[in-house]
């Protein structure tokens, strides 16, 4: 009965006698490293009053001229808007608008005049603006098929499931499918000056360069695009047209280089709008060559939009029962407006960006001088207090 | 080995549990019997009947390679968290949710697969354990050869053979060994972690058989109790059958060899397997201790609780809304959006549960599952820390601390109480030897240095000419002393140990060893004196005393018996000694009559030899045996503090914490070893609660007087707090012993006037600094920590002990730290944390734990605050995009969001975030009650992080709303969509939080510059490669390009910048007011720190606790003046006695300075023990008497 059975201690004394075994025992001995110590080398900022006070003051002072100058920026952007959605009777496109029995052979024109104050120089970017439009509806946005936007032919022939309901109509794959695809705006807008002597130009549009240049070359793509002889018409044999476009997509455009999936408009419309009241771009006006005259001088103008006769099927009553001469959006109440404008480096007219520069500036400076009181007033307090006791 | 050492963790408690349950009750379940060799009993004495006993098997692995992923899976999926998981990644694979089942299942997978391949590693490891142990060879007896075989075969009732340094394979009975005392020496370092060597036994009868062919002659049956998890217990009998006449012995653990153990120091043994594989001692204790839950998890599980319904109410208020915002057909389904004809025939209440379902799909990231593998992988990383801590390593023992559960780092910063040991935790359990005291008379030690009796320096005898018959009492108490005791001498093993010192050599007896039983000591005139040992009456902790019986070489029977005082005295007939408060061993004999030992001899080997109850039975034995002592004297020993146990007790007190002292020592001792530890200061106000004073009161009205007492001076104190005069009398401590204790905890009766004292107990309690306990029983240990505990705020508990008496309170706590003392291993065994001494507590929850609360809260809230800014937008979204449940962000950005673009630089801050220095932290311990209760996570704070992220996300959607709302913000006129919005709102996302923690950042080292900017660029680089190319396996093309147009387009840049600007803008604001307004004391101390200010009075101070000042123990000066004042009264002496102080200050100038002694820092010593003698004054006037 010996010492192995002691567990107990109290006040007896005994001791059970531990023999260290030298060799062992060196190695439980922790590295003396940096890391491990946890002291390895740092910078130890701390934010106090005083040393934020610079930065507040640097923020403001770098803030506020940004913000000056984007807002002096964007109010030299010029823009112009026009509704012509043609709610009212007094609109000239309330005619049109209407879905009355039509001839659709001949397209509905409705002409708007409008009158720019001032000249517009340079690029003029013409947009057509959409509003109450869920471009960003999540059955809508995922209802595309990107591989056959891509060229893929199996994707063309078979679209994915994500275009359900529109991926075939009377068992022919629709090309391009989705939904997004299906409701391509489709009016067309024309833009003449009116001469102050009384002749009517029509201002020449580009289409081209709408549309973000990596979509155009690379993300778009017609089927069989690295073939020699492409025939864009052979090409889509066996597809269908979207159910509410008038014209196949390989007509979209006559030449070939805008034609079938790589159309701009297309591709433009293709990219989804992060809110419901979006713009696209539609066309630009580029600056004259020689440069002297404004792009847009100041005078009268008439816009003139062709509607090209529209059947939009509702599957859900699954029958004709609109036939719409323009792009319908007055069923979910929403506006169709052409928009003009010049474009800075910061983009087109945005007085956001300024005056929050411009706020969050005069914060930061305002702060700084409460900053400074403060830091003036406790930082005294502080230094002469003691530290724990 | 230390792997191995954790699966043993929990051995204890279920002895503990065991014996809890078992009290006073049959321990005995039942039986087996085991035919040595197999072999068969000689016909005629019992039935041979072969018990099926498993083979010798172990089996540690958790899974077969069958079975491993089915169990795998379940008992990941058991988890809340992940089974949370794979309910929302089911739901995204059975209905048509807005993100893909990637987003969450990729998440879930790779967390799921790294710990089942973790685990199966660690399974792949123990299987592999598992066949090298079962297939290492072990040598068996079988027909009188040894024969190898594999550790598996072996079975029950096999003859093993075990040479030096083997490993035991089972359980075994010693049957024989090489040496001819029938002894074996035994290292148990791998299963308790006791390194000594310990002695093991043969059978008495057995021990001559020692070749193989004798050991296979052995024809005998073991019956012993089946198997039971306690290490330290085992009952059984040997029947050996020798001429047909069967012989029963006694067997004990004494002769169990227990698996796992080392053979040492014997050349070989011969031993019986009793119990084989699963059922061996060690095996059974392979169950691992039930999980403790830090304050942190809580508040986490709470505020996951909060953002679980955020996500339903979004989730339901989305549904809602939607269904309002549909009602119209022509939003429902404009011409231009068509539903399927499926979708459309769905029913109504169908479509909005499934819209209820994508919605919980679309914002389910609110609760990331990262952040419970990031809290984990902080936990698991962090811990090492305090392993690898240089401070925390301990050169004398050669241990570091050691975490045996890293889930409570962070409770090591939110102790309140800490419960502390006295005897081996803040003392050295190190006897020293003070003095002895034979008949009256008093022996000191003419120097003592260091502990050590100074060479050459013999006993100096007080009390000149002692009287012939005081000679022979001298000479019996030093043969006593040699010769009561259970110490082996060794060839190789030198006994140390001071007593032992003393007793060899310096008195004139030294004990030689221990030859064929009998023991020789060499005496005074260097003779050798031969006794034999007949009988030992083994130290038990209830007992607290053991005895020998010896036969001298002149025939006389002795029974000496050494003891505590306690249990000592009540035996004694005659004798006298002189007592004092210190610990004292007395020692007494008895002779013997030969028809008295036939008596013992009976008594003990019919306890001995009962199978059940053995333990009663002997202890009833040796309470018959030890009575009528003669006392022949004591022998007065100092346990000296630990080194800087005053320093860590005085900073706890300072962090706010309350430290009680456990102890089941004496009350005088104890009482002592606070003053000294600096538990007590002399201006501590000392209530007592004790026998003694409920004897003169009852319990009620001493209760209710220091309940009054209590509160009163509280009035007062802050009265003077008022009046500028607080500092003094504020102070209490109590003292309450274990028998109090237990009134005080009894249950109310039922008569009305008892009330319930628990109530005003804790009432007392909570109003002293310190709380001293004495004469505890372990289990009341526990019973206390349970008692604060369940109290009504609900503090935060920390048992901190070295013995097997600390388990329980070490088990109950929330944090148990076990301290790696000299009684053995199973506290730290039991312990989430051990470390070498007291001392390295303070690092330990001043810095450790200081750290780790930081740092997890900051993760905690930092992880839902991201989550917060993450998903708030996506749900302003909703209300842009019908309701119609898109994500604002790509898929890939959902997906790695959590796990790569913002958790590596919260992952690294958890690890490594210094908010102050550590040395400032050791410095200024009052730095810990900025943290106390859990205050950097409770709800206003969390609140706080909320708003913030909310602002935050609303911030960054409306910035990127107005930036988008109908106009363009490139120079080519050309028009971004939905997903160029969503990257622009991620952008600044994924900036914001990762520099609000850089803001949060106070320890920059490369690693955080490294992972933060590095963070960042990554996700930089991420986007660019993700719309870099266009991926072939993917359906959709969405991500082309958008990143890089957006950052083509100057406006963008600037929006990004501003919102990140505004942003942080309000973060910071509230961090620089709050601590120019109203700093917390960390901040004041950031402050002086950041700007180089640290006083140089704390250098001082520092400087000061570095000076090698250890502690020593006024009280031997002070009760050198009690004492003599006693000794005056006994009319021994009445001269001021000048012994005690005289050594004591030499032992001062000696013991503590002799490096090179530094009189400045001298002088606040003396100022303390001055100190220390008035409080001894005052705590005398007190009404305490020494009992």
């Amino acid at each position: 009965m010996m010492a192995s059975s002691y567990n107990a201690k109290d006040e007896d004394g005994h001791i059970t006698v531990t023999g260290p075994g030298g060799g062992t025992l060196r190695s439980k001995k922790p590295e003396n490293t940096a890391f491990k110590q946890q002291r390895l080398p740092a910078w130890q900022p701390i934010l106090t009053a005083g040393t934020v006070l610079p930065a507040f003051f640097i923020i403001g002072l770098i803030f506020i001229p940004i913000g000056i100058g984007l807002y002096v920026t964007s109010n030299n952007i010029k823009e112009f808007e026009v509704d012509y959605t043609g709610v009212d009777m007094s609109s000239p496109c309330f005619n049109c608008s209407q879905n009355f029995s039509w001839n659709s052979t001949t397209p509905c024109t409705c002409t708007i005049p409008f009158f720019l104050e001032q000249p517009y120089e340079s690029n003029v970017f013409m947009y057509y603006g959409l509003s109450n439009f869920y471009q960003n509806h999540r059955r809508y946005v995922k209802s595309r098929d990107d591989s056959q936007l891509n060229g893929d032919m199996t994707s063309l022939k078979e679209p994915s499931k994500e275009c359900e309901p529109y991926a075939y109509h009377d068992n022919k794959p629709i090309a391009p499918c989705g939904a997004i695809a299906n409701s391509m705006f489709n009016d067309t807008l024309e833009l003449f000056y009116n001469d102050p002597n009384g002749t009517k130009v029509q201002i020449p549009l580009t289409n081209i360069g709408i549309a973000w240049w990596t979509d155009k070359h690379v993300k778009f793509k017609n089927p069989g695009a690295g073939e020699a002889n492409q025939n864009l018409t052979a090409v889509f044999q066996g597809t269908t047209k979207p159910l509410n476009w008038r014209r196949p997509v390989y007509e979209l455009d006559a030449a070939a280089n805008n034609d079938g999936f790589i159309n701009e408009d297309f591709i433009v419309w293709m990219r989804t709008a992060a809110l419901p009241t979006f713009r696209k771009l539609y066309r630009i006006i580029k600056s004259p060559s020689n440069g002297m005259m404004p792009t847009m001088p100041r005078g009268n103008y008439t816009l003139e939009v062709v509607y090209i006769t529209t059947m939009s099927k509702n599957l859900g009553q699954n029958l004709f029962n609109q036939l719409n001469p323009d792009y319908p959006v007055r069923s979910f109440e929403g506006r169709k407006r052409m928009i003009l404008s010049t474009i800075s480096w910061m983009g087109g007219k945005n007085p956001f960006l300024g005056i929050a520069y411009i706020t969050v500036g005069s914060v930061c400076f305002f702060l700084g001088v409460v900053l400074l009181i403060i830091h003036h007033k406790c930082g005294n307090r502080n230094n002469s207090a003691d530290i724990s006791n | 080995m230390k792997a191995k050492r954790n699966r043993y963790g929990g051995c204890y408690r279920r002895g503990l549990e065991a014996a809890q349950v078992c009290v006073g009750e049959e321990n005995w379940v039942d039986s087996r019997t085991i035919y040595i060799g197999q072999k068969e009993p000689p016909p005629g004495t019992e039935a041979f009947i072969q018990q099926r006993f498993p083979d010798n098997r172990i089996v540690s692995s958790k899974y077969t390679f069958w079975n491993f992923i089915p169990k795998n899976m379940f008992e990941q999926f058991r988890r809340v968290a992940n089974f949370y998981f794979l309910i929302i990644f089911l739901v995204q694979l059975i209905i048509d949710t807005p993100t893909s089942p990637i987003t969450s299942g990729l998440p879930l997978f790779f967390v799921i697969t790294v710990t089942a391949i973790k685990q199966g590693y660690e399974d792949w490891l123990r299987h592999k354990a598992d066949n090298s142990v079962n297939q290492c060879p072990v040598h068996v007896v079988q027909h009188g050869k040894v024969v190898r075989k594999q550790s598996r075969k072996l079975r029950v009732g096999d003859v093993v053979f075990v040479k030096e340094n083997e490993t035991f394979p089972c359980d075994l009975i010693l049957l024989s060994t090489s040496r001819d005392e029938g002894i074996c020496y035994v290292t148990t370092a791998s299963l308790d972690g006791e390194s000594s060597h310990k002695t093991y036994f043969a059978v008495q009868d057995t021990k001559a058989y020692n070749t193989e062919q004798e050991v296979d002659s052995i024809h005998a049956t073991i019956e012993c109790e089946q198997p039971q998890p306690d290490l330290y217990k085992f009952v059984g009998r040997i029947n050996i059958y020798m001429d047909n006449e069967p012989v029963a012995r006694p067997l004990g653990s004494e002769n169990l060899l227990l698996r796992g153990a080392t053979l040492k120091n014997t050349e070989y043994i011969y031993a019986v397997a009793i119990y084989t594989g699963m059922e061996t001692k060690m095996a059974l204790n392979y169950q691992s201790k039930t999980q403790k839950r830090s304050a942190v998890e809580k508040s986490m599980n709470a505020y996951l609780v909060v953002y679980l319904f955020i996500l339903i109410s979004k989730a339901f208020v989305n549904t809602v809304l939607k269904y309002v915002w549909q009602a119209d057909p022509n939003r429902d389904e404009p011409w231009y959006n068509d539903r399927t004809e499926s979708e459309r025939q769905r029913h109504i209440v169908i479509r909005a549960f499934t819209d209820f379902l994508a919605f919980m799909v679309l914002f389910n990231y609110i609760i990331p599952v990262s952040m419970y593998v990031t809290v984990e992988m902080q936990k698991f990383l962090g811990s090492y820390f305090i392993m690898w801590d240089d401070e925390m390593f301990d050169e004398e023992l050669g241990e570091r601390a050691v975490v045996n559960t890293s889930d409570l780092n962070e409770e090591l910063g939110q102790v309140e109480y800490v419960f502390t040991d006295k005897t081996g935790t803040l003392t050295e359990n190190n006897m020293e030897f003070i003095e002895c005291c034979v008949d009256g008379h008093v022996y000191v030690p003419h120097v003592i240095l260091n502990g050590q009796v100074m060479p050459g320096a013999g006993m100096d005898m007080i009390d000149t000419s002692p009287g012939p018959e005081a000679r022979e009492h001298e000479e019996l108490f030093f043969r006593a002393l040699c010769l009561c005791h259970t110490v082996q001498v060794k060839e190789e093993e030198t006994v140390d140990g001071i007593k032992h010192g003393i007793h060899q050599g310096k008195l004139g007896f030294t004990y030689l060893r221990l030859k064929d039983s009998h023991m020789e000591i060499l005496n005074r005139e260097d003779e050798i004196e031969r006794f034999e040992l007949l009988e030992v009456l083994t130290f038990d902790s209830v007992r607290r005393r053991m005895s020998v019986i010896v036969r001298s070489s002149s025939g006389q029977l002795y029974l000496f018996c050494k003891g505590a005082d306690s249990s000592i005295f009540p035996r004694v007939i005659s004798g006298k000694v002189e007592q004092e408060g210190l610990r004292t061993l007395c020692v007494a004999y008895r002779l013997l009559s030969p028809e008295q030992y036939q008596e013992v001899c009976h008594l003990l080997s019919g306890a001995k030899l009962a199978l059940q109850d053995r333990d009663r039975r002997l202890a009833e034995a040796y309470d018959l045996i030890e009575k009528d002592l003669i006392l022949l004297g004591a022998t007065a020993v100092e346990d000296r503090l630990q080194e800087k146990a005053a320093d860590t007790i005085e900073s706890l007190h300072k962090a706010g914490m309350k430290v009680w002292v456990l102890t089941g020592d004496k009350m005088e001792t104890a009482a002592a070893t606070c003053y000294a530890s600096k538990l007590f200061h002399r201006n501590t106000q000392i209530l007592e609660l004790t026998t003694k004073r409920t004897e003169e009161q009852s319990l009620h009205d001493v209760l209710f007087d220091l309940s009054r007492t209590v509160l009163r001076q509280h009035g007062g104190m802050t009265r003077d707090t008022f009046s500028g005069l607080s500092g003094d009398c504020t102070d209490y401590g109590l003292i309450i012993d274990g028998a109090t204790l237990s009134a005080v905890m009894r249950p109310p009766q039922e008569d009305s006037n008892s009330g319930n004292y628990k109530e005003i107990f804790l009432e007392i309690c909570r109003n002293c600094s310190a709380v001293l306990c004495c004469r505890m029983a372990p289990l009341q240990k526990a019973q206390i920590v349970k008692l604060i505990k369940a109290s009504k705020e609900h503090p935060i508990t920390l048992a901190i002990g070295d013995g097997a008496n600390d388990v329980s309170m070490i088990l109950e706590a929330h944090v148990g730290v076990g301290i790696m003392g000299k009684e053995g291993r199973q506290a730290v065994r039991n312990s989430d944390y051990a470390i070498p001494k007291f001392k390295h507590l303070k690092k330990m929850l001043l810095v450790h734990g200081h750290y780790y609360y930081i740092r997890i809260s900051e993760l905690v809230q930092y992880f839902f605050y991201k989550n917060v800014c993450f998903i708030f937008p996506q749900f302003l979204y909703q209300f842009f995009c019908g309701f119609s449940q898109q994500p604002l962000y790509d898929t890939a950005y959902l997906t790695l969001y959590n796990i790569s673009f913002t958790s590596l630089p919260i992952l690294l801050y958890s690890l490594i975030e210094q908010h102050i220095n550590m040395d400032i932290l050791k410095k200024d311990p009052s730095l810990y009650r900025d943290i106390a209760k859990n205050s950097l996570l409770r709800w206003p704070i969390f609140i706080y992080w909320t708003i913030l992220g909310v602002y935050d996300a609303i911030v960054m959607f409306f910035g990127a709303y107005f930036l988008f709302d109908n106009t363009t913000f490139t120079s080519n006129g050309q028009m971004f969509g939905n997903w160029t919005f969503g990257t622009l709102v991620f952008t600044v996302l994924v900036f914001t939080v990762t520099f609000k923690l850089a803001l949060d950042t106070h320890y920059w080292t490369w690693i955080n510059h490294f992972v933060i900017w590095g963070s960042l660029i990554f996700f930089v680089v991420f986007s660019l490669l993700w719309g870099g190319i266009i991926w072939p396996f993917l359906n959709y093309q969405r991500m082309y390009y958008v990143f890089m147009q957006m950052l083509s387009s100057g406006p963008a840049w600037l929006s990004i910048i501003l919102l990140i600007t505004a942003g942080l803008l309000p973060d910071v604001l509230k961090k620089v007011i709050w601590r120019a307004l109203w700093p917390t004391t960390t901040e004041r101390i950031q402050m002086y720190a950041g700007f180089g200010y640290v006083p140089t009075l704390l250098d001082n101070a520092d400087k000061l606790y570095k000076g090698h000042l250890s502690e020593f123990t006024p009280l031997a000066s002070l009760q050198s003046k009690a004492g003599s004042q006693r000794r005056g009264s006994g009319g021994q002496r009445n001269a001021p006695n000048p012994r005690r102080s005289e050594p004591f200050s030499k032992k001062t100038m000696f013991t503590r300075w002799q490096r090179t002694p530094d009189y400045c820092t001298f002088t606040p010593l003396l100022r303390f023990a001055d100190g220390a003698r008035n409080s001894r004054q005052g705590y005398a006037q007190g009404g305490q008497t020494s009992v």
